[in-house]
């Protein structure tokens, strides 16, 4: 993709004012987290400081201890990572069949799938979540990790399918019909052939959902109700105390860590995400 | 939404010669199966399920079965002055949000479209609040807002404009407060989505265009804009509605306190749901979450395009 405007220059007074306005930009985007991080290194005792400052006077991972003490950061890390990881899974396995119809045929029930994907973006999740809470309920899957996966699969396959039609279109057809015509029977082609070449649009598919589902809180609110089975974003939700009163250290740290996977995921995949989130939309 | 615009564009041009519109054999519905079953099971199913319970007097941990009320709950929402007082500050969020999330994103958008130094560095900056939980964006927010420990105030002072405030429980500031963190956290996807429809607009147009010694905001308004458009106006849509109906952000900084000044519609609903039980009565504040939405957008939709003819 192209991304350098050729041909217009621009003076030497629009070039500052571009770079002063992108120094605003990375200030804006940056300087929460920094602070995040300040936070989560600096001692008690200097939180309590009338004059916070940006660097901690004493680094310490004091709060990283407390935090692990304080709630049971390990155990809902390890719940979240089964959730997020089975409904990553499930998601693509069932995701990317369907849309390779809906990417290669213009059918009714291919329109009815992209109808749905847009359908779906619109309704807030308590319509939603307040009869799947009466399903589950019934099918004994309130409070447990599988009922959360089913919620997420279903949850993250709009924008699957949406980033994997995107992939698809990508595949030339002339391949599959060269297989065809070496006669290579239907599955055969879309195993041998298509299969290879989407797979990289399948795991960027795949790790997008996983950090969806990592992130998710409102599901996993309202649907688990024992520590023992919450996943980290709830459980971060405790160190804030009834009357909005939190531990400042221990918060920030356990915010640091619980975006750490995120970051790193995310970092990976930007490239093919936007890639695949474009190649879905604006190409035609 | 895009993606819709730009299948029906395709579906109008010349038929193509590849295999793109065979139609599907019975060998198909393997493939399509094992994701409609849990669509229709647990996406389709359940909504038209929510939008029944909607008429029933439907609450939590009840024995007895639900009734049918017909449309009891919906004429008690319609005298539900908290509901009402809720819904305005849901549509002040979601316009205050997505407002300055399009143009702000636009502006990067711009930035990240020129041969800048240290374009690397915002792209991969621009990332942090796409990546992040909500929860930890709203944690780190507080840390921010923070009377005592936060940087906000700490910056006001040293600035000397006085001892700063109390910014999340303050009646008149927490709307604004929360509204700032919505902008932030919303910024990278639009900015992407911008980004993309830029370089998809036509490069020789831009050139001749500067040749013709067009200044930069009649470039942008005559060349860019025109290809940009379906872009922007498609991720402004999706915009509002992921705004009006975002949850965690505002669970985490302000539970929809102050005085019920941040209760969004969603953490209203969520309330009446699962803090008391009135599951048929929340059902309902969906329903008419979604037929007031879609009203709206598809006003401002009509309106957007009917503007595009006349320009």
């Amino acid at each position: 993709m192209r991304t350098r405007t050729g041909g217009t220059r621009t003076s030497t007074g629009g070039r500052i004012g571009q770079y002063a306005a992108l120094l605003a930009y990375l200030v804006f985007l940056a300087f929460p987290f920094l602070w995040l991080v300040s936070i989560a290194f600096k001692s008690p005792r200097e939180l309590g400081s009338l004059h916070p400052t940006w660097f901690p006077r004493e680094p310490t991972l004091d709060n990283f201890r407390q935090a692990f003490d304080e709630q049971p950061l390990l155990r809902a890390a390890g719940n979240s990572l089964l959730a997020a990881l089975g409904a990553a899974l499930i998601a693509v396995l069932i995701a990317t069949p369907l849309a390779y119809v809906m990417a290669r045929h213009r059918t009714r029930l291919a329109k009815a799938a992209t109808g749905w994907v847009v359908v779906s973006q619109a309704f807030p999740l308590v319509l939603v979540i307040i009869p799947l809470f009466l399903v589950l309920k019934n099918l004994g899957l309130i409070n447990s990790l599988p009922g959360l996966v089913l919620v997420y699969v279903v949850w993250a396959l709009p924008f699957s399918l949406w980033m994997l039609v995107g992939y698809v279109r990508a595949v030339p057809t002339e391949l599959e019909e060269a297989a065809a015509v070496d006669g290579a029977g239907r599955l055969r082609t879309l195993v041998s052939v298509t299969a290879p070449l989407l797979a990289p649009g399948i795991v960027a598919t795949a790790l997008f959902a996983f950090i969806t589902a990592w992130n998710e809180f409102f599901f996993a609110l309202v649907l688990l109700k024992t520590p023992e089975k919450q996943t980290l974003p709830v459980v971060l939700t405790h160190f804030i105390g009834a009357e909005g009163v939190a531990d400042l250290g221990p918060l920030a740290a356990a915010a640091f860590l619980a975006t750490l996977p995120s970051l790193v995921v995310f970092a990976v995949i930007q490239r093919r995400i936007t890639g695949g989130m474009l190649a879905g939309a604006v190409k035609s | 939404m895009t993606w819709v615009t730009a299948t029906k564009r395709s579906a109008q041009g010349p038929p193509r010669a590849d295999g793109g519109r065979r139609p599907v054999d019975h060998g198909a519905w393997f493939l399509v199966l094992p994701a409609l079953i849990p669509i229709l099971l647990l996406s389709v199913g359940p909504l038209l399920y929510g939008i029944l319970l909607a008429f029933t007097d439907a609450q939590s941990g009840r024995t007895r079965s639900a009734q049918w009320i017909g449309t009891l709950n919906f004429q008690d929402l319609l005298h539900d002055t908290l509901f009402w007082e809720s819904f305005r500050i849901g549509l002040v969020w979601a316009v205050g949000v997505t407002v300055p999330q399009f143009l702000l994103a636009l502006g990067l958008a711009l930035l990240l479209n020129q041969d800048l130094k240290l374009r690397w560095l915002a792209r991969a900056l621009a990332i942090i609040p796409w990546a992040m939980p909500e929860v930890v964006v709203g944690v780190m927010w507080r840390l921010v807002y923070n009377p005592d420990a936060g940087v906000l105030n700490e910056t006001l002072r040293d600035l000397g404009l006085g001892d700063g405030r109390d910014w999340l429980s303050g009646l008149g500031t927490a709307l604004p407060a929360v509204i700032v963190v919505g902008v932030w956290a919303g910024m990278p996807q639009t900015t992407v989505a911008l980004l993309a429809g830029l370089q998809n607009t036509p490069r020789e147009l831009h050139e001749a265009a500067a040749m013709d010694g067009a200044g930069a905001w009649r470039r942008f308004r005559t060349v860019t804009w025109p290809a940009l458009r379906p872009v922007a106006l498609a991720i402004t849509a999706l915009n509002f509605i992921w705004n009006f109906n975002s949850f965690a952000l505002v669970y985490v900084l302000t539970s929809g306190g102050p005085g019920g000044r941040t209760r969004l519609p969603m953490l209203f609903a969520y309330e009446e749901a699962f803090r008391y039980g009135q599951f048929g009565y929340a059902a309902a504040m969906g329903c008419v979450m979604v037929a007031l939405l879609s009203v709206l957008l598809a006003l401002f939709l009509v309106g957007r395009l009917r503007g595009g003819e006349d320009t």
